[in-house]
């Protein structure tokens, strides 16, 4: 066997290409730059961005979109650094992406030296797990593992930071490598006890309810939660992560809990004596405050991170396994079980979503509602448009206004909250799927955190299509402040009435600018958003400042505390 | 509020005690001690890790937080009853012509070794479980303590299984 001689750049370069990587999203620069030599003949394609924080949210974005691993490479030092914002949203949302890092050379590593961060100190909290390579000869087994763990079990970043000189020396070329992880062993077939004992709790419900978020469209089973709910119809709440894993036409799904969910999907969780949890983590967004969450409900949990069950909420049956496999069990079992007459439960609920629809806005002459043009993208964009949205009142318009019929066509910043995550997220999201459209929902708040990389959209040839929903401030910021500061709008009016000019601006980044600034002229730049391929497309909507996101449950208070508008609590008792 | 002592297997990597530090200072749980060293394998380190928990759900969560770490290979909670434990203790105690004598029997009393004499101080050694260090440093209090130093807690479970029994360790 003839062995051949590569340098540690190549030798990552090689192994990229028999991983299968299309694409990476990166910046060169000092410590990187031997990797970037091979990188200029490989079949990788590097998309060059403009801040290393878009890097990581596109690599998020074509994750999230294509269920394969996102790719995103930085310098050492302040490179490195950018990408944390990306790398703490990709921890949060269990995205699986890779980050490759260049660090200063071994010798000089913890020097201080010209550009040197301790980017693997920096993000131990916010990596599933990351390696600091200092030899050529670890860089593939470390790329090879690096793969591994971000896509498998609970999907999440890792960070492969590799010392100049492992770039720059030589080592045989070894393929393929074996791995090393002695302590990683995610359990992904459930138990088959604990789904007999699901089964059997189910059986017994009276007002039973599925609960499902994020895991379901990270295992890809959607459609297992459809043929759940084929074999044992009950209630369906999606999360936000979760919004398309099961379709919002289905009369028994009642849309997304939490703080800004329906009416019928908080009441849903509140009454329900059970409730069948897959993929979803408790969060705080969705409990309101814990003592009185669901306090009639045993809780089903099922997810593929043990640490997430009993985390957050005690559960009465844990069981530890990959969503796709434990619903598809349980629906086996399930055919097989006489279940109970729950139909005074359903029309309960859906009682109460005709009586409480989600706030769509003021019906006032000659103002554009923002939840109305969110509709209005999604009825005249394709079925299988991909949305990505930022974070604050728009992200909550889009995850209750757009249609959310399909997996995997929905993506958003959620557990981090990362505003800024849009433009780049919806780079990527295009990037993987050029032949769908791909809209950004966002705000002109977060628009202006990140919009440089249309700039690089332009230059690539990756015709996304951004709608700013323009209130001129900080909107959900401002909502609080109206409901809980006495309407003290300290720090929140960005101005963006007057600066920027949102249409000049993308003309200036190399994209096609429109405006609307009143309900007739709302399908008209939409249509014409969509008629556009060869270009990224910018359209402002101007809307009032004012417009806000009902329902709400104000932080720290019970879920029963909900309003659905202003002041205006929901009759539980009387639907 | 309950003392757990975990013992802790790991890979030999560095920077996997920065990860279990972060872990447990990121999360808010309290630590009493923790000590790390060598196993009879080079490529595992073990760890012998003392936590103080309010509760039974957040010492599962430090188990299941610990266990999510890559390169943790296997945790055991050790069985009280059922587990060697050893601390110990170097001490340096201000001694005299009049005193010497007595420090020295107490040492004795305790199992412990004098390992260095000086003409105002004896340094003594003590290894035992928490509670018989405790005792020796009541005993000695009154002499005068010039400086000592104290190492966190290691325990091996008793009888012929060991920790890596049903660990694949490859």
């Amino acid at each position: 066997m003839v062995t051949t001689t590569v340098t540690g750049a190549q030798a990552m370069v090689k192994a990229l290409e028999k991983l299968g990587v299309e694409v990476a999203f990166g910046i060169p620069g000092g410590t990187i730059l031997p990797l970037y030599d091979p990188l200029f003949d490989s079949t990788v394609r590097h998309i060059l961005v403009r801040h290393e924080q878009g890097a990581a949210h596109a690599a998020e974005g074509y994750a999230t979109s294509t269920g394969r691993v996102g790719v995103c490479m930085a310098t050492s030092g302040p490179g490195a650094a950018n990408l944390v914002t990306g790398l703490s949203n990709a921890y949060m949302d269990s995205t699986p992406i890779v980050a490759i890092t260049g660090q200063v050379g071994s010798s000089m590593i913890g020097t201080d030296a010209f550009q040197e961060a301790d980017i693997r100190g920096m993000t131990f909290p916010i990596t599933k797990h990351s390696f600091l390579i200092t030899k050529a000869e670890d860089i593939v087994p470390a790329v090879v593992e690096a793969f591994h763990i971000a896509a498998t079990g609970r999907p999440g970043p890792v960070l492969v930071d590799v010392a100049k000189d492992a770039f720059t020396s030589t080592t045989p070329w070894v393929w393929p490598v074996e791995m090393d992880l002695p302590g990683y062993k995610p359990t992904t077939k459930p138990h088959s006890r604990q789904v007999r004992e699901a089964a059997s709790m189910i059986a017994e419900a009276q007002q039973p309810v599925l609960f499902i978020g994020g895991g379901i469209q990270r295992s890809g089973a959607a459609s297992e939660v459809a043929a759940l709910i084929k074999t044992a119809p009950m209630p369906v709440v999606t999360t936000l992560m979760g919004r398309g894993s099961f379709p919002d036409s289905h009369p028994l799904n009642f849309g997304m809990p939490g703080m800004h969910g329906t009416v019928a999907a908080v009441g849903a969780l509140q009454r329900a004596d059970l409730i069948v949890s897959v993929g979803v983590r408790f969060d705080d967004r969705v409990t309101g405050a814990k003592d009185s969450f669901a306090t009639k409900a045993k809780i089903i949990h099922c997810d593929i991170d043990p640490a997430e069950i009993g985390k957050n909420k005690a559960v009465d049956l844990p069981i530890v396994g990959d969503a796709k496999l434990m619903l598809s069990d349980l629906e086996h079992h399930l055919r097989e079980t006489k279940l109970p007459e729950i139909s005074n439960w359903v029309s309960y609920l859906t009682n109460l979503q005709t009586k409480y629809p989600t706030w769509a806005g003021d019906d006032t002459d000659n103002i554009i509602q923002p939840q109305e043009i969110i509709a209005r993208i999604g009825e005249l964009s394709p079925d299988d448009t991909i949305f990505v949205t930022g974070v604050g009142q728009h992200q909550m318009w889009s995850a209750h206004f757009l249609p959310h019929e399909r997996p995997n066509q929905w993506l958003t910043s959620g557990g981090a909250g990362t505003m800024g995550f849009c433009v780049p997220a919806t780079m990527g999201a295009k990037v993987g799927n050029p032949d769908k459209v791909v809209w950004g929902i966002d705000g002109d708040g977060c628009f202006q955190m990140t919009n440089q990389e249309l700039v690089t959209c332009a230059l690539n040839n990756i015709p996304v299509k951004i709608a700013i929903i323009n209130n001129q401030v900080l909107g959900m910021v401002r909502q609080w402040q109206t409901l809980f500061y006495d309407q003290r709008y300290s720090n929140t009016e960005l101005h963006t009435d007057r600066i920027p000019d949102f249409v000049k601006l993308a003309e200036a980044m190399g994209c096609v600018g429109l405006r609307a600034t009143t309900p007739d002229e709302v399908d008209s730049v939409i249509e014409q958003a969509l008629a556009i391929n060869d270009k990224p497309v910018v359209v402002e909507i101007v809307v009032s400042k004012d417009a806000q996101v009902w329902p709400m449950v104000a932080a720290g208070m019970s879920n029963d505390d909900i309003k659905y508008a202003r002041d205006m609590a929901p009759e539980w008792d009387e639907v | 509020m309950t003392i757990t002592t975990l013992s802790v297997l790991v890979q030999n990597n560095p920077g996997v005690l920065a990860r279990i530090a972060g872990l447990f200072a990121r999360r808010g749980y309290n630590i009493e001690s923790l000590s790390v060293g060598p196993t009879e394998r080079e490529d595992t380190s073990r760890m012998t890790i003392v936590a103080v928990t309010p509760d039974e759900a957040t010492l599962e969560q430090i188990t299941k937080q610990l266990n999510k770490l890559v390169e943790v290979i296997k945790i055991t909670e050790m069985e009280k009853g059922k587990t060697v434990r050893r601390e110990i203790v170097l001490v340096k105690i201000k001694a005299d012509s009049t005193t010497r004598a007595d420090i020295l029997s107490l040492a004795d009393t305790f199992r412990g070794k004098v390992v260095d004499v000086a003409a105002d101080t004896v340094m003594v050694e003590v290894t035992g479980k928490y509670g018989k260090i405790q005792a020796f440093l009541e005993m000695v209090a009154p002499y005068g303590i010039a400086e000592l130093v104290q190492s966190g807690s290691v325990a091996l479970a008793r009888g012929s299984k060991a920790i890596t029994d049903k660990a694949k360790v490859s």
